[in-house]
């Protein structure tokens, strides 16, 4: 606890110099993975495999920007994966009722925030321990979701509706237009706009918040509805990229979106971290993953190398913090 | 929260009420309205499915009750039945297999424990990363196929019977009593009760809480061994999905069964009753045709409503 007291009490804006510092170091180690990648392998630096990996990491990075903010408020939502899987069969059912591509976009992201609403009624109302909350609501939603899908795949989605997640414009990828927009939205709200700051404040020290007069409930419960919200929106690019929907879409996305925000320094204790820091984890492992994949490493080690990746990330953070102080 | 924490037995009384009535109510619900479900056969067949669950839900408890967690069970009880699947095809050696199971999942175990008490990481995150590790290496051991052709031996530890009565039935009969000895009758358990309870105490009365916090997680990791041999003998055969979200079942035994996760409080054979509570309620709803689907969703439900009525009687 008194670590935490202590970053609360330190004036706001080292917070900024030191995430700078901290964002810093991660561009350094993307760019040495870069390096290394283009050393090793012919294919890495080729347009084609650079577009790939940006198209890919706004993926990750769409889950891991409203999970961000639920780290802030040393919170943890483990339901965003299968959030995608439900809000996308459920899209894709919209479309393929009524044809319309504008009402499934509605429908998916109306139901990842719902389920986000439901996670955030649990950790506040109920008081229920964020981590094990979302982790009941996680086998809630692969349960309704397998359960609605019955085995059945939905395939094939309007032309329009594709470009969405396989689109170009003017020569890059749709996806990373939509990175930046998000990218610029999520750092403007988390460190321009008092509602973010108070995000800030609740992760760093909960009761000095209340005490000072933030509504923390509503905090959290925006926090929550965000990351289920993002987790719809992710849901959409998924349907559009894939030109499918399958209920098990959803089982290898949590990891390397709790991987992202990791990387990107956001602390799980609450109170630091930035949502440009879990853009630049979402490259990081992005890379690393792409560079498996063009040294021809199997699919079957992705899911180890991102376990060691997320127990790497939090021990580093935790030795940084501790040497800072 | 840990001013409020018990370092002594719990009071049974108490906490009878909750988790006997879940049984209760969910035993009479189905027999009512699944045909079949009061049968024998049926009633038994509950019993013997319920045994790997038992083994994974009792270490469970004592890292709950530590203020711990282990989301890795499942995936290490993957890992470690495909392991006694292989090395036993190889070797055509039950116990070998068994061994290799054993210490793959005991170290694991010990993998998490470190994890937690030296490196200081929060449990669910150390063993989330765990998950993922073990996750991977199964896919890699098995190129993600299924390893068939094991042999018989390993299968007829799930068929056998010993007086009459099923083998893993008497296994898991006889780790309930372990457990049991080992919480309420040794030192080791009342250490146990302080790691949740008061960490501090232990250092004063010169104990290392770091160790015995290890002990505890390398525990659960063995004991996901062990069921891992059930497993493989269970479905004749290695699969790479073969555990996945047991951890979840077990978490549910455990809440259902009225240990706390926040006040370093368990209660062994709530989480028993907790185990019978889930696997009635997985069966019944079996027994009506709902698919598995359904019957994740239900636990999953059961696990917010166990942890709300949790909340509310710690406030109490």
């Amino acid at each position: 606890m008194t670590d935490i007291t202590k970053e609360a009490m330190m004036p706001p804006r080292s917070f900024v110099s030191q995430d700078a510092i901290q964002v810093f170091y991660r561009l350094l180690a993307a760019l040495l993975i870069c390096a290394v990648l283009a050393v090793l392998s012919d294919s890495f630096l080729s347009l084609g495999n650079i577009l790939n990996v940006l198209r890919q990491a706004s993926l990750t990075f769409f889950i891991a920007s409203g999970l961000t903010l639920v780290v802030l408020t040393a919170g943890l939502d483990l339901s965003v994966g299968a959030n995608v899987a439900l809000s996308a069969c459920i899209a894709g059912t919209v479309i393929h009722k009524t044809g319309s591509p504008a009402l499934g976009i509605l429908t998916g992201l109306a139901c990842g925030g719902i389920v986000g609403l439901l996670n955030g009624i649990m950790v506040t109302a109920l008081r229920i321990p964020s981590f094990i909350a979302t982790y009941g609501m996680l086998w809630v939603l692969n349960g309704l979701t397998y359960w609605y899908m019955a085995g059945e795949t939905l395939h094939g989605f309007p032309a329009g509706f594709r470009q969405i997640g396989s689109g170009y414009l003017f020569g890059l990828p749709i996806p990373v237009y939509l990175l930046l927009v998000f990218l610029g939205i999520g750092t403007l709200f988390a460190q321009r706009t008092i509602w973010g700051q108070e995000i800030y404040a609740i992760g760093a020290n909960p009761v000095a918040a209340r005490l000072s007069g933030i509504p923390v409930a509503r905090r959290l419960l925006l926090v929550y509805a965000v990351s289920g919200t993002m987790a719809g929106l992710a849901s959409i690019i998924f349907l559009s990229r894939l030109n499918s929907a399958e209920a098990d879409i959803g089982e290898s996305l949590t990891l390397p979106a709790i991987a992202a925000v990791l990387i990107g320094g956001t602390s799980l204790f609450g109170g630091v971290g930035t949502v440009f820091g879990t853009f630049i984890g979402a490259l990081i492992l992005t890379l690393v993953l792409n560079g498996m994949n063009l040294l021809s490493v199997s699919a079957n080690w992705q899911p180890l190398v991102t376990g060691i990746i997320v127990i790497l990330a939090v021990w580093l953070d935790m030795k940084t913090r501790r040497r800072a102080q | 929260m840990r001013e409020a924490a018990v370092v002594s037995q719990p009071n049974p009384l108490q906490r009878i009420p909750g988790v006997a009535i879940v049984l209760v109510l969910l035993i009479t619900l189905f027999s009512v309205i699944a045909p079949g479900f009061l049968s024998v056969a049926n009633l038994s067949n509950v019993l013997v499915q319920s045994t790997i669950l038992t083994m994974l839900a009792l270490p469970m408890t004592l890292i709950i009750m530590t203020e711990g967690l282990d989301l890795s069970m499942g995936a290490v009880l993957t890992l470690t039945s495909l392991c006694v699947a292989i090395v036993s095809l190889a070797t055509k050696s039950m116990l070998l297999g068994f061994g290799a199971g054993l210490l793959v999942g005991a170290a694991f175990g010990v993998a998490n424990g470190w994890l937690v008490a030296i490196l200081g990481i929060p449990p669910f995150v150390a063993t989330l990363g765990t998950l993922g590790m073990a996750q991977g290496l199964s896919l890699i051991v098995s190129d993600g196929q299924s390893v068939v052709g094991i042999p018989h031996s390993v299968r007829d530890i799930y068929s056998a019977t010993l007086l009459g009565i099923p083998v893993p039935i008497v296994m898991a009969l006889v780790t309930y009593a372990a457990f049991h000895g080992l919480l309420y009758h040794t030192r080791f358990g009342t250490y146990i009760f302080a790691l949740g309870g008061n960490r501090e105490a232990l250092r004063y009365a010169g104990l290392s809480p770091n160790k015995l916090l290890i002990a505890v997680y390398a525990l659960g990791g063995a004991m996901a061994g062990i069921a891992g041999l059930l497993m493989t003998a269970r479905m004749n055969s290695g699969h790479p999905t073969a555990g996945l979200g047991l951890e979840f079942d077990a978490i549910a035994a455990v809440a259902v069964g009225g240990t706390s996760f926040e006040r370093g409080n368990g209660w062994l054979l709530g989480t028993l009753l907790g185990v019978l509570s889930v696997g009635v309620l997985r069966n019944g709803l079996n027994l009506i045709s709902l698919p598995s689907s359904v019957q994740v969703a239900s636990v999953g439900v059961l696990v917010i409503v166990a942890l709300f009525l949790d909340g509310l009687r710690s406030r109490a």
